[in-house]
């Protein structure tokens, strides 16, 4: 079909409500979605109490099973609905279900109070969070773009690319905000809840928002002439002539944008925190920062994908990325690698501090060493031990937690080194729903372009940090036992070992995206 | 091209089956039969989500291929 909708030039006030309203509830879904992420470490103590293995394991399962199962399903459940009654609708329910779901977390009961109850809520409740956070994406691009005039779909839809990064920082800023306004038990206690309930209002301001929209003009034309399918999974993925498509989706774009994706901003952040050992605090805000100079480049690289292709924006993107992942990340670890810099004279201070361990006649020992450089980092070293009683026992491994404030110059270094890592993923993802959407025709594309798009961030993006650690992990073992043995360590650089996961399924995807990625289909209503 | 395209069909079946073989074969059963929550959940994740994804779609989109779907 040829026939164009109406060119929306003249409505620009109407399509700039159209792309806020779209994009402010997209950002609150990332936002609620993030925050459970980000404070995973207080929600454990609260509902998933680690020495009972049922609740780890319902913590495992939260953990995963939200972000990578359930996210799939929800883009082919709300896909279905968005295909058969409306884009619209869809992505209302999504949004409510989504904002409930995140203020109920806040209000559950502690694993104290209402034992196994609360973990299972909690699950519950992170599951419905993934199954919304699946419909809503798609059917939020879908709706910018149908109401996109052609030439601009690039740069409409860019904007509700910027809400996945957006979303991410503005939970940072809420938790550090919410910290620094308390203290440190007080945020235990109940500081903790007040980004998930805050979230409720956010979600009602943009639910009146979106309520007052139209449907989009593409879909409501194509329901006016009858043209809705009765099934469109079995169309979607049961016809060759759509399934070929979807799983070119997969393999030649999503894939490698979502490892390029998660490695820019979660594992870079890990890899700050757990190997660099960079203190918490200072490395949510080099992420912070990075996230804020580049999320406006999510609009730039949409809009030039609908000047020169979005095939050759996203490609470029994924290319540079694969080729110097490592020594960016090598760059990292040496910023924040002690053993290069100069200690300054006099300035190693050690304390000891003896605890007592309420119903033990053991003690605590904690050895505190700090240590100033001449470039300005600082490093404390935290060794806590046992002081048994009885002689004739076994004297326990004591646990050594490092941490590392670097210098200025270190700090913006890196945030240069995490900024151009975010350059890339804006360059991946600016464009992808423009080009996801334009792959698919209006009957079936809700549901077309949010599996794939699922799958791709979802299980091959999200699975990036479990599985790039585990790699980084196991190098380090395989070093330490040929240490043992006397023999020579297999590998020079364990700490870089987790990059091969993106470095692998990027470059596969780039191929499959070179050879069979059209980048001049840019019709859309059909 | 279009050939470049087909031939690499066959590039793809055997890249998803030698994905499923690693995943599979090489890491899942090593972590299953080592037991704890720190291998299982990773044989897990390989053994029933990534394995099917990477072979069962690499195979199919490799099939595809080699039946000139995607040629222009």
């Amino acid at each position: 079909m040829s026939e164009t909708i109406a060119p929306l030039e003249n409505e620009g006030k109407k399509l700039r409500k159209v792309i806020a309203a779209s994009s402010v509830g997209t950002l609150i879904e990332w936002y609620d979605f993030y925050i459970f992420g980000s404070l995973s470490v207080v929600i454990a103590t609260k509902f998933f109490p680690a020495d009972n293995p049922t609740a780890a394991f319902l913590s495992t399962l939260a953990t995963f099973a939200a972000g990578f199962v359930v996210r799939p399903f929800g883009a082919l459940f709300f896909g279905r609905l968005g295909d058969l009654i409306g884009r619209k609708y869809t992505f209302m329910v999504t949004l409510l279900i989504m904002g409930f779901s995140t203020f109920a977390i806040g209000l559950i009961p502690g694993y104290e109070t209402i034992g196994f109850l609360a973990p299972v809520l909690v699950l519950i409740l992170r599951l419905l969070q993934g199954l919304a956070l699946g419909g809503e994406y798609g059917g939020a691009a879908t709706y910018v773009a149908e109401h996109s005039e052609p030439g601009k779909r690039g740069y409409r839809t860019a904007w509700i690319q910027t809400t996945a990064s957006l979303g991410l920082f503005i939970s940072l800023l809420v938790i550090l905000a919410t910290k620094k306004s308390m203290s440190p038990e007080a945020f235990a206690n109940f500081g903790w809840r007040i980004p998930f309930l805050i979230s409720i209002v956010m979600v009602g301001i943009s639910y009146f928002i979106r309520k007052n929209m139209d449907e989009s003009p593409v879909f409501q034309k194509a329901k006016d002439e009858g043209k809705i399918v009765a099934n469109p999974l079995k169309e979607s993925f049961g016809k060759k002539l759509n399934f070929k498509f979807v799983l070119l989706a997969l393999f030649g774009a999503t894939m490698g944008q979502g490892v390029v994706w998660y490695t820019g901003q979660f594992y870079a952040l890990s890899f700050l925190q757990k190997v660099a050992n960079i203190e918490f605090e200072q490395s949510n805000y080099i992420i912070a920062a990075s996230l804020a100079g580049g999320t406006g480049f999510f609009i730039f690289f949409g809009w030039l994908s609908d000047k020169i292709g979005r095939k050759v924006v996203m490609l470029t993107g994924m290319l540079l990325a694969i080729c110097t992942y490592r020594p960016i990340y090598q760059a990292m670890y040496e910023t924040a690698d002690v053993s290069l810099k100069t200690e300054v004279v006099g300035s190693r201070k050690v304390t000891t501090d003896y605890m007592m361990i309420p119903k033990s006649v053991d003690l605590k020992k904690i050895i505190k060493t700090k240590v100033a450089y001449t470039d300005g980092t600082e490093m404390t070293v935290e060794e806590t031990g046992l002081v048994t009683l009885f002689p004739g026992r076994n004297p326990v491994k004591p646990d050594i937690k490092k941490t590392i404030h670097v210098g200025s110059e270190g700090f913006w270094y890196l945030i240069l080194l995490v900024f151009i890592q975010v350059l890339y993923v804006t360059m991946v993802y600016g464009p992808i729903a423009a080009f996801l959407v334009e792959m698919f025709p209006t009957a079936i594309r809700y549901t077309s372009m949010s599996l794939p798009y699922h799958i791709g961030n979802g299980i091959f993006g999200g699975l990036l940090p479990a599985v790039a650690t585990y790699l980084a992990s196991k190098a380090t073992a395989a070093n330490e036992v040929a240490k043992t043995a006397g023999q020579q360590i297999p590998f020079d650089k364990p700490y870089l070992e987790g990059l091969w996961y993106p470095i692998i399924i990027g470059g596969v995807c780039f191929v499959i995206g070179l050879l069979y990625v059209n980048g001049k289909d840019k019709e859309i209503n059909d | 091209m279009n050939a470049i395209r087909r031939v690499f069909g066959l590039v793809w079946i055997l890249l998803g089956l030698a994905a499923g073989y690693f995943l599979e074969v090489l890491q899942s059963f090593a972590l299953f039969e080592k037991g704890g929550m720190d291998n299982v959940v990773p044989a897990i994740i390989y053994s029933f989500i990534l394995a099917p994804l990477l072979t069962g779609g690499m195979v199919i989109f490799g099939l595809y291929a080699l039946q000139n779907e995607y040629q222009r």
